[in-house]
């Protein structure tokens, strides 16, 4: 351990601001980047269920879908349909 | 092995291959990340000109590896889409590049910060600090470039000319501490030298740079996923993948 006290290791010798924002942006961005992919692919997967859903009530023929809140529903999900 | 390349090509086969090696990649990056923090913040040896601020070098040396390591490869993966026209490379070089600007940005802050107190200047127009400089706006180039074209396939050669041509920038880069008088210091590893630091100094960097690096896998894998189903939104495996989860739901 190079420091003798919790005090000490967050005062860092004087340096506290300097290596707190650095390491702290640090921190904020990763934390963000994982919190952001992990929200993205959620997202993306619960668009194709919905995709699948909405076919599946269509071929049964069951629910008649309106054609705009199918596609509001696309929009939604994130999904682009020029792939 | 064009059989293997071909394979690797397959948005499905990759989706499931990457599945699997991803938990690897995210454990091995929390795990060296932890490590390599609590070492380099608590552990370390304080520098003896520097004091405690030389712990900025913990998050500064690796960010700036991987801004420069994630340009190389999505270069190469350009090259690839170009050349063999396999989409997955695309879809790849597409995901890297907000994580090489946001490395970019952490190294330019870093530094910045770092030389307030060991330089007495938070910027100076020296070589290698514009260098960098030049890296963020090509990756921010390169970002914009691709969400400039309402053709896919348009977007995705423009951004691979870009990123292969911008690449040059990173032997300047790399070269700059030697080429022209700068205020920032040389390499601090080189793979032809023993470390100049003692070892209770770099081990630590080390471990962050490993955890750097296995974050950078373990999120493109994550986000190269997560594009194949954009973009393979109305194929039939991804609805048959779907297909079981939908059952549950209903």
């Amino acid at each position: 351990m190079a420091f003798d006290s919790i005090s000490q290791f967050l005062a860092m010798g004087g340096h506290a601001p300097y290596v707190w924002s650095a390491w702290g942006i640090t921190a904020l961005l990763l934390v963000t980047i994982v919190w952001h992919a992990r929200a993205e692919h959620r997202q993306l997967l619960n668009g194709v269920k919905r995709r699948v859903r909405r076919e599946r009530a269509r071929s049964a023929g069951a629910s008649q879908v309106p054609p705009n809140a199918a596609r509001f529903n696309s929009v939604k999900g994130g999904m682009r349909d020029d792939a | 092995m064009w059989a293997f390349i071909h394979k690797l090509g397959s948005p499905k086969w990759f989706y499931g291959i990457s599945a699997k090696l991803q938990p690897w990649f995210w454990a091995a990056a929390a795990l060296l990340l932890v490590t390599g923090s609590l070492w380099g913040l608590a552990f370390a040896p304080a520098d003896y000109q520097q004091g405690n601020s030389f712990r900025i070098i913990y998050v500064h040396v690796p960010a700036a590896f991987l801004a420069q390591s994630i340009f190389i490869s999505m270069a190469v993966s350009g090259l690839v889409f170009m050349v063999w026209k396999i989409k997955v490379a695309d879809m790849a070089a597409a995901v890297m590049a907000p994580l090489g600007a946001a490395m970019t940005f952490v190294a330019l802050f870093s530094g910045a910060v770092w030389g307030v107190p060991t330089w007495g200047t938070w910027w100076m127009w020296d070589a290698r600090l514009t260098s960098m400089l030049i890296l963020l706006f090509l990756y921010l180039g390169v970002i914009a470039l691709r969400g400039a074209f309402t053709s896919r396939d348009s977007a995705s050669r423009a951004a691979s000319v870009l990123a292969m041509v911008g690449v040059i920038n990173i032997p300047i880069i790399k070269y700059s501490v030697d080429w022209w008088y700068t205020l920032h210091q040389p390499a601090t590893f080189t793979l032809t030298s023993r470390p100049t630091m003692p070892i209770e100094m770099w081990l630590p960097l080390a471990i962050m740079v490993l955890g750097f690096y296995s974050f950078f896998i373990a999120l493109t894998l994550m986000r190269t996923r997560s594009e194949i189903l954009r973009r393979e939104a109305n194929k039939r495996w991804v609805h048959d993948l779907v297909k079981g989860r939908v059952e549950e739901t209903r």
